[in-house]
């Protein structure tokens, strides 16, 4: 008998008898004022949040505060004169190695954690937002959702290859619990909110 | 690790860990601080009972169709193009990384947190047939330099002082010797493991979830360790336990929740990524790992210890845990989980971990799935009494406990000599070799029982 069979045949005696998975639509419920909570919330974690009215905006923001020289990074076509333009999955990711601010799209965001949601297609690289030092990201007010719930509803049965919440600069506290920000990933997370 | 860890019991280890009496309270008072930042972030849930008990039923139906679930689960990896492996134990799951590695001629590999990789000795392993692992999550890499095993499933050096870390960051990563700034030793660590992410060609992480709909699954971390590593190198492995598995992906909107609130009071972790896919060109691996798993599920008083999602919460509220230090419990899950868990894969050797409790309820009442952790560890009590694993000053004292219960006449008497000796002869009871005195003075005695009052009284 294979380790595989051995494994389930054990799991198969050993079981309980079988219980109804219970419902979690119940869970989803309204909230307001959720531009205003995804703020606080990612505030609180480190996170800062820039509002802004278009990519002019942002790219107005980026001249005056991300400091050169340095190497930019963007998956947004729109941002494509002011950063280095990502367009495919082609680049070796070690070639990221040097890379000092990335600045991607988000596909909704979470009010009650502050996190964003990122899958591959809209960072085109794997890596690109864990190892850029800083880490900007676009979200549309109108992503913004109340809960992790309404967040699992819209992603749905979507496909992807890799996908990920991020939420705030990466951290540790394993020094006596010392809050330290830039960990292994960005240092920083700037949100540029968009109306 | 050591072997002092793996021969002794709960009450010594604890003891070399009260030696340092200003160290105890500190850790007490560290992991209370955490405890009470979970409060904190639980009471801005306004359904957080609810979340509890929808995540427990779910666990619930989990196990009780894992057979089928973990095929779902087998089916849809292999479909999304990841290699599926089985290991019955942890010496399989240790062969199993190994051939990888030695299929594609890695001789170094990094690693992010995985606890069934403690449990499996995985290290130890690999650096016997020649293979090179660094730990990348920062408090790993501290006790990994400390030649220690983590003492807390969460928080791997919470035992630690930032002086000790300094120094072995001096030792290790040549930083100025006496220089214990949390920020600069992270930086340090930062810079050192970026090139260790940069040059590994393997990669391996735990699993937070399985799930069974998609054949996907999701690593949580902090510091984003463990995605540097999966994503820069050529062969990403994940070893996972059979429990790992939920339903479907909109469950991980009620897990992801009440995750790290429960841990550390945080709203969710940095990084909650979902690997569905290897990348073009790349490998991924999944261990299913049983090591007893499916004979805990097949103990009916002890099943819903499989529930556990590995937040902490029990270890941060545990009285004793709080008192005694993680390494007390001479396993890689330590605290009140740990003691419900370390007896099903050995007995004997764990005999006295589900005697390292009050019974206070508290793990119980702060457990994000509902795991009844004082009773199950309560029922072990039973179940090592009666397979005969109880220490023998502990079966003598319970003897006379027994005799002295079971006659009136006896407990009577006893209760006079007690509150005799505390009153006229304190010392024979407040002197170091009476356990109970330990850390604690014995109380004032009352003048009389209750039994002596009632009878006085009851005209």
């Amino acid at each position: 008998m294979t380790s595989r069979e051995k494994i389930l045949s054990a799991v198969k005696t050993n079981q309980p008898e079988l219980t109804t998975l219970p419902d979690v639509d119940f869970l989803l419920q309204e909230d307001v004022d959720i531009s205003e909570k995804f703020i606080a919330a990612l505030t609180a974690i480190g996170g800062q949040v820039i509002a802004v009215e278009n990519h002019a905006g942002i790219k107005a923001f980026i001249a005056e505060n991300f400091e050169q020289p340095s190497r930019k990074i963007t998956t947004v076509s729109q941002l494509g004169d002011v950063a280095e333009y990502i367009g495919d999955n082609s680049a070796n990711p070690h070639s990221l190695e040097n890379v000092d601010y990335a600045i991607i799209e988000a596909g909704l965001a979470v009010a009650e954690n502050g996190a964003i949601w990122v899958s591959e297609d809209k960072i085109r690289i794997r890596v690109l937002p864990f190892i850029t030092q800083h880490l900007a990201v676009i979200v549309s007010q109108k992503d913004i959702v109340p809960t992790m719930h309404y967040a699992y509803n819209k992603i749905g049965s979507t496909d992807y290859g890799f996908a990920t919440f991020i939420a705030g600069p990466s951290k540790t506290a394993d020094i006596e619990q010392s809050l330290v920000l830039g960990a292994h990933g960005s240092r920083s997370m700037t949100i540029f909110l968009m109306s | 690790m050591s072997e002092i860890q793996n021969t002794t019991n709960h009450a010594d280890l604890a003891e070399v860990f009260n030696n340092d009496e200003a160290r105890v309270d500190w850790h007490d008072e560290t992991l209370w601080w955490i405890r009470s930042k979970r409060d904190v972030a639980v009471n801005k849930i306004n359904n957080w009972e609810e979340l509890r008990e929808t995540a427990s039923q779910i666990k619930h139906n989990v196990l009780s169709n894992l057979s089928n679930y973990l095929q779902q689960f087998e089916s849809n990896a292999l479909s999304n193009g990841i290699i599926v492996h089985w290991a019955a134990d942890a010496k399989e799951h240790n062969q199993i990384v190994l051939s990888i590695l030695r299929k594609h001629s890695i001789g170094q590999m990094v690693k992010s947190k995985s606890m069934l990789t403690e449990e499996c000795h995985l290290n130890d392993f690999l650096e016997e047939n020649g293979i090179n692992v660094i730990d990348s999550d920062l408090g790993e890499r501290i006790v990994q330099l400390a030649k220690e095993m983590p003492s807390h499933i969460v928080l791997p050096c919470i035992h630690k002082k930032k002086e000790e870390i300094g120094e072995l960051f001096h030792q290790h990563l040549g930083t100025p010797a006496g220089n214990a700034d949390p920020q600069f030793l992270t930086e340090t660590a930062r810079q050192h493991l970026r090139d260790t992410f940069l040059t590994r060609r393997a990669a391996l992480t735990g699993v937070n979830f399985a799930i069974a709909e998609t054949g996907e699954f999701v690593v949580c971390t902090n510091e984003g360790n463990a995605d540097m590593g999966a994503h820069l190198a050529d062969v990403h492995i994940a070893s996972m336990g059979i429990e790992k598995i939920i339903p479907e992906r909109k469950h991980l909107g009620v897990f992801l929740r009440l995750l790290t609130r429960s841990a550390t009071g945080q709203p969710i972790t940095t990084y909650s990524s979902h690997f569905k896919r290897p990348n073009k060109g790349k490998e991924m691996h999944i261990i299913i790992v049983d090591n007893g798993r499916s004979i805990q599920l097949g103990r009916e008083a002890f099943r819903n210890s499989l529930k556990c999602i590995r937040c902490g919460a029990c270890m941060n509220t545990c009285p004793v845990y709080r008192r005694s230090g993680g390494h007390s419990y001479h396993n890689a899950i330590s605290g009140p989980i740990g003691s419900i868990l370390a007896p099903n894969l050995d007995m004997e050797k764990y005999a006295d971990l589900p005697f390292a409790s009050t019974l206070c309820g508290s793990c119980t009442n702060v457990c994000p799935v509902k795991i009844d952790i004082h009773q199950q560890l309560y029922k072990w009590r039973q179940v090592i009494v009666k397979n005969g694993y109880v220490p023998a000053a502990k079966t003598a004292s319970m003897k006379i406990m027994d005799w002295t219960l079971s006659s009136p006449t006896a407990y009577h008497t006893a209760g006079k000599a007690g509150r005799m000796v505390l009153k006229y002869a304190p010392f024979m009871v407040n002197n170091k070799l009476n356990p109970w005195y330990k850390h604690r003075d014995m109380p004032e005695p009352p003048k009389e029982s209750f039994g002596e009052w009632y009878k006085k009284n009851r005209k």
